[in-house]
């Protein structure tokens, strides 16, 4: 194979992925009907939201002479707020994302960028910006916005775990971080306090496989983390059961108390279920603070 | 060989290595199995979690015990280990292998050609010459040859249902020549052949006696005693009380012949013969063929039953009225006598007799007869019935027979008849002549003391001689007899009583009734009885008891039958002569069966083989199948065999283990036919398209909701029919849409096919092609049509003539579009001839449905329609379409009706005459 072959066949490997990617975000995205479009409030904007009493201090040019012909007063005509926001996302690329137990089962990993392009996808067409947090990506606006996303998600890291990446997040936006968080939770906690400190909100998605939630190993083992630098030998892993998922329930406390306390959403999701109860989760969560 | 029990080892040294199993069993226990390397990104929560045993996991000890089994298996398997090795029988020279073949081996042939094969087997490896006889089929001389060229023959050898014979087999061992062993396979009976023959053989050679003490039954033949037959059998050895059945076999009323009867025997302990009375009615009792002892096979379990057990019918009349207090000179009292013992009686009136249909009548000096009695006798003799009249002062002094030639008699007679020896005539008492060769009665001895001194006379004619079958000393007739239709008339021209002759007081009397096949012997035939007799055998049985009809085989003479010592020329069955069927048995009346003694000097052995049988295969096997386990079990303990995989695994192991559950009984059958007939199911015939077939579906479900709507019909949901699997008979109508690549039905689908066509069933055929053919060879679906028609039973078809009762069975239409308006339907022709009815637009067809429509209009996809009543298929364009749809759905309708109610609407016309019955 000539180099500028294998150049070629590289490429095609790597570039395949994309449009999967982009077509199951697309896929995942429209199964969500954008009722909630717009801010339910007055202000800058091109649709028509009310109409009030002119009061003192309105431009005169903005009094809605049709309507204030029927009456005596003068009104003014309310356009629905329409600000656009910036949302962030952060999606974990590490090794440990690469897992799944099943053929059958996506990676954590590519449940996880699915997840976060189809929220970009909807965010996009509610005509919010979307970024990259890092200085990856910054945020934009626009269809062309989710092509230079899809591209830098899947960028892998070969770090074993994760962690969180607060530079480049414009100072209240919302940011949504997705990852497996079975690495070290101190930067995590860093990165929500100054998150929190920017008066950024935002919510934690964490994916997990059925097999890390259930652990339903026996016999004499030796776990090893996904690029091996981690192990641990044990005799009976069905004696570690119990204490893997106290461990495991512990974590998740931490993470949702931690997300209570900087005023986040937290949830869990399995890549056993389906991506669209995870998706609804997290257009709902980053609405919420709209 | 190295033998412990029953088993002997090829290579005992190598069970030394079972010591090396505890051994085994230490270090495997010390050696954990080994660990599963795992990527689990979880490690990271595992971290600094310890176990809480510090020890290692240990094999389990089941686990274990499963693997030392295989190991020990493994060394027992190629220790070579053999079940019942046998020991090598010493000699050497030229082997005799005796069997003497004979009903009593039949029981356990098989086992006794499986002893033989084991012994030529040892012969061939000891390369000794073999040969094998028969005793009851004697080669000239033992032909010895080698052990295999024996054994190919073996399936050749068949035991035979007789005995050998005394004289044959002391003159074979007789021609015996040269040294040699022998090995006698004995059937366990006694015989006074035994003796000499081993004396014989032991001047060749060392003789060993093969015999299973088994015991032997034999049937004795059923006999009469007081009106009720009695079986009984013999036994040997005689053992403890047992039971066994008897079953009386025979044809029942239909032809088939099956068992009538069956009774339990019960051996007392002790004793060698059982007896039961066995009642069967009369009726049953003649068509008994042959007893049986059940589940034996063996001639001697079979006894065949002759005319010895059959007990006829035999009507009595005498001319004139007994009269009181002369007993002896009744006409009927020595008949009486004679009779009784072997035949059942009837007394009455003519007519009540002809009405009981008996074999015989006898009438004794009965001269004339009413009038319609007479008819009555000769129509019954003519249909088979034996008449026999017995001449008397009565018949003597009429005018019977005398100008012409009375149909019920066999000869004219003359008047008056003669006395011959008594006080007031001429001449001696004659004395009977002998029985010429074609008289019934030839070979009977005729005793010198018979004299007759009265006789009713024969008029010469040229027919007398021919009609003789006794004559007296000097010619003159004694008994006539002559064919009538199917029977025969005999004419005694004495008295049935001692008046006119002594012939009656003699044995004679009843043998010759008895040849004439008026009463049946009690007992055995007599020698002399059957002397010059030839009889044919009808029935041969083998010696497993079986009966074959045989038409090939040589007459046997009657002084040979009446021996029936059964052999080679006289083989056990049943023979027939001119009026009579004797039966030979293997086991006589008086047949005693004891077991064969011999010398202390004889070593017998019994019969039973142990077969050699190596075990290695099977323990190797075992040590496999134990080691499946074990991997399985290992990977289950090592958490390996997980999830959905695992439960895979798991479930074929269990399938491997577990023996398949039977198949339980499915009553789709059953299912098919209520659902087929509990409602009227329009059916249609299932061609392989889904396309094809679904269109067909739900256009007669379409059809079905029409007529649902329309008219009292309320047909159920429509149903698929594979014409090669389902019952069609539920179904009053089919619709068949032909594709042209349906298969071709079976020959029994055909068979199904023409049956339902027959028996009213309707089919429509469908060639769905009128849009582009017309009906005929012109489209594929055309030609196909005609390959599935050509076997069916179709009858000639005609397009529909304008009157036919598919243009008025339910609406008046003259056209039947489906989907496509084709040109015509084709149906039965209606038959020539038929005329215009009176008054009425149509002719006078009254019968027959026609069993098909043929047509190419895909009627389906035009009454086709969904659940909720959309129709799925166009038709046309716009208001027309819909009233094409519409005519469609009504000749649907009409098709139905016509289905249903057949040619109903076709009888109108014969209401102007029923108006006109009814007067109005």
């Amino acid at each position: 194979m000539t180099p500028a072959a294998a150049l070629r066949a590289d490429a095609e490997g790597l570039a395949a992925p994309l449009p999967a990617l982009m077509a199951g975000a697309e896929h995942l995205a429209a199964t969500v009907l954008l009722g909630e479009h717009g801010r339910r409030k007055a202000g800058v904007g091109d649709s028509f939201w009310q109409y009030r009493p002119a009061m003192a201090g309105d431009p005169m040019r903005s009094v809605d002479w049709r309507r204030s012909a029927r009456a005596d007063a003068a009104f003014v005509q309310d356009k629905e707020w329409e600000i656009a926001q910036s949302v962030m996302l952060w999606v974990d690329g590490s090794a440990a994302m690469g897992f799944a137990s099943d053929k059958s089962l996506p990676t954590k990993g590519s449940r996880a960028r699915t997840l976060a392009l189809a929220t970009a996808i909807l965010l996009i067409r509610g005509g919010e910006r979307v970024g990259l947090t890092g200085n990856v990506v910054p945020p934009r606006r626009g269809a062309a916005q989710l092509s230079r996303l899809a591209q830098a998600l899947l960028a892998d890291d070969s770090a074993d775990y994760g962690t969180p990446d607060t530079t480049g997040m414009p100072p209240q936006s919302r940011a949504l971080f997705v990852s497996d968080f079975l690495g070290d939770l101190a930067p995590v906690e860093t990165a929500l306090g100054l998150a929190s400190d920017r008066g950024i909100r935002g919510a934690l998605l964490q994916v997990l496989d059925p097999q890390e939630e259930a652990f339903p190993f026996d016999g004499r083992t030796i776990f090893e983390s996904m690029s091996g630098s981690l192990r641990h030998e044990t005799l009976k892993a069905g004696d570690l059961r119990q204490r893997y998922l106290d461990r495991m329930a512990a974590r998740k406390d931490r993470l949702a108390h931690l997300a209570r306390m900087s005023g986040w959403q937290f949830h869990t999701h399995h890549t056993g279920g389906p991506a669209t109860w995870a998706l609804l989760w997290t257009f709902g969560a980053l609405e919420r603070h709209a | 060989m190295w033998t412990i029990g029953p088993l002997g080892f090829a290579a005992p040294m190598l069970l030394l290595a079972l010591i090396a199993l505890p051994i085994l069993w230490i270090i495997l226990r010390a050696v954990p199995p080994a660990p599963i390397r795992r990527r689990f990104p979880g490690v990271a929560l595992l971290l600094g979690l310890t176990d809480e045993e510090s020890q290692a996991d240990r094999t389990p000890w089941w686990l274990l015990l499963l693997r030392m089994l295989a190991v020990a298996a493994v060394i027992i398997g190629f220790a070579g280990p053999v079940l019942n090795p046998q020991t090598e029988r010493t000699g050497t020279g030229p082997l005799l292998v005796l069997i003497d073949a004979t009903w009593a081996d039949a029981r356990d042939w098989d086992s006794r050609i499986d002893r033989i094969d084991a012994l030529l087997d040892e012969a061939i490896r000891a390369g000794r010459t073999v040969a094998v006889v028969p005793l009851t089929q004697l080669p000239e001389s033992p032909e010895f040859v080698a052990g295999d060229v024996a054994s190919a023959q073996l399936p050749n050898l068949k035991p035979a249902a007789w005995d050998p014979d005394l004289a044959a087999l002391s003159a074979w061992a007789e021609a015996l020549t040269g040294d040699f062993d022998t090995f006698w396979l004995s059937d366990g009976l006694a015989r006074d052949s035994r003796d000499p023959l081993l004396a014989a053989l032991e001047t060749h050679g060392a003789v060993t006696v093969f015999q299973s003490p088994r015991q032997t039954l034999g049937l004795r033949p059923a006999r009469f005693e007081d009106s009720e037959i009695v079986v009984s059998a013999v036994r040997t050895p005689i053992g403890p009380a047992t039971d066994t059945q008897i079953a009386a076999i025979g044809l029942d009323p239909s032809g088939v012949e099956r068992q009538l009867a069956t009774v339990t025997l019960t051996f007392a302990p002790g004793e060698a013969v059982a007896e039961i009375p066995m009642d069967l009615p009369q009726e049953l009792r003649n068509r008994v063929s042959r007893f049986e002892l059940v589940g034996l096979r063996s001639a001697g379990a079979v006894s065949l039953t002759d005319d010895a057990l059959k007990r006829r019918e035999i009507a009595l009349i005498a001319g004139s009225a007994d009269r009181e207090g002369l007993e002896l000179l009744s006409p009927l009292h020595y008949l009486r006598e004679a009779l009784l013992p072997t035949a059942d009686l009837i007394d009455g009136a003519i007519p009540d007799i002809i009405q009981a249909n008996p074999d015989v009548i006898i009438m004794a000096d009965v001269a004339t007869l009413a009038e319609g009695e007479a008819e009555a006798i000769q129509t019954w003799v003519e249909a088979g019935g034996l008449l026999v009249r017995f001449a008397g002062p009565r018949l003597a002094a009429s005018d019977t027979g005398r100008s012409t030639e009375d149909p019920l008699l066999p000869v004219r007679l003359r008047t008056g008849g003669r006395d011959v020896g008594g006080a007031m005539s001429w001449g001696e008492p004659k004395s009977l002549d002998a029985f010429g060769e074609t008289s019934p009665f030839f070979g009977l001895p005729v005793p010198a003391d018979v004299s007759v001194t009265a006789q009713v006379m024969a008029q010469p004619d040229p027919t007398l001689a021919a009609r003789v079958i006794a004559q007296l000393t000097d010619g003159t007739p004694l008994v006539t007899r002559k064919p009538l239709g199917e029977g025969q008339i005999v004419l005694f021209h004495v008295t049935a009583n001692a008046e006119w002759s002594t012939l009656p007081l003699s044995g004679l009397f009843v043998q010759m009734l008895e040849r004439l096949a008026v009463s049946t012997r009690p007992v055995g035939p007599m020698v002399g009885d059957l002397a010059g007799t030839t009889w044919v055998p009808e029935d041969v049985l083998d010696a497993f008891g079986r009966l074959t009809a045989v038409d090939t085989l040589p007459g046997v003479a009657g002084e040979d039958l009446a021996k029936a010592i059964p052999g080679p020329d006289l083989p056990p069955g049943l023979y027939a002569g001119e009026e009579r069927r004797i039966a030979v048995n293997v086991i006589g009346a008086d047949t005693v069966l004891a077991p064969a003694a011999w010398p202390a000097r004889i070593v017998v052995e019994g019969l039973a083989v142990l077969r050699e049988t190596l075990l290695k295969g099977w323990l190797l096997a075992l040590a496999v199948g134990v080691l499946v386990i074990d991997i399985l079990a290992s990977l289950l303990l090592s958490g390996r065999l997980r999830g959905t995989r695992g439960g895979v695994v798991a479930v074929l192991a269990l399938m491997l283990v577990l023996p398949q559950p039977s198949k339980a009984q499915d009553g789709s059958a059953d299912d098919f036919a209520f659902q087929a007939l509990s409602q009227v199911t329009l059916a249609h015939v299932m061609t392989g398209d889904p396309a094809v077939d679904d269109a067909a579906q739900a256009g007669l479900y379409g059809l079905s909701q029409t007529l649902f709507q329309r008219t009292a019909v309320e047909p159920g949901t429509p149903m698929g029919v594979n014409i090669e699997t389902d019952e069609l008979a539920f179904f009053p109508f089919l619709y068949w849409p032909i594709t042209a690549d349906q298969p071709l039905p079976s020959r029994d689908a055909y068979g199904k096919l023409n049956t339902y066509l027959r028996l009213g069933g309707m089919i429509l055929f469908d060639t769905r092609d009128a849009d582009i053919a017309g009906f005929g060879s012109g489209s594929p679906e055309g030609r196909k049509l005609q390959a599935i028609a050509r076997s069916l039973d179709i009858p000639q078809i005609e397009p529909v003539p304008p009157d036919h009762v598919l243009t008025r069975s339910f609406y008046l239409m003259q056209e039947f579009p489906g989907r496509f308006m084709g040109p015509e339907l084709w149906v039965e022709a209606a038959p020539p001839g038929a005329e215009l009815a009176d008054g009425m637009p149509f002719r006078n067809l009254n019968d027959g449905v026609t069993p098909v429509v043929i047509g190419g209009n895909d009627w389906a996809a035009a009454w086709a329609m969904d659940d909720y009543g959309t129709y799925l298929f166009p038709v046309g364009r716009g208001m027309a379409g819909e009233r094409q749809r519409e005519m469609s759905m009504r000749f649907g309708v009409n098709l139905i009706m016509y289905v249903l109610t057949g040619n109903y609407k076709s009888d109108q016309v014969h209401v102007p005459a029923l108006l006109d019955r009814l007067g109005q």
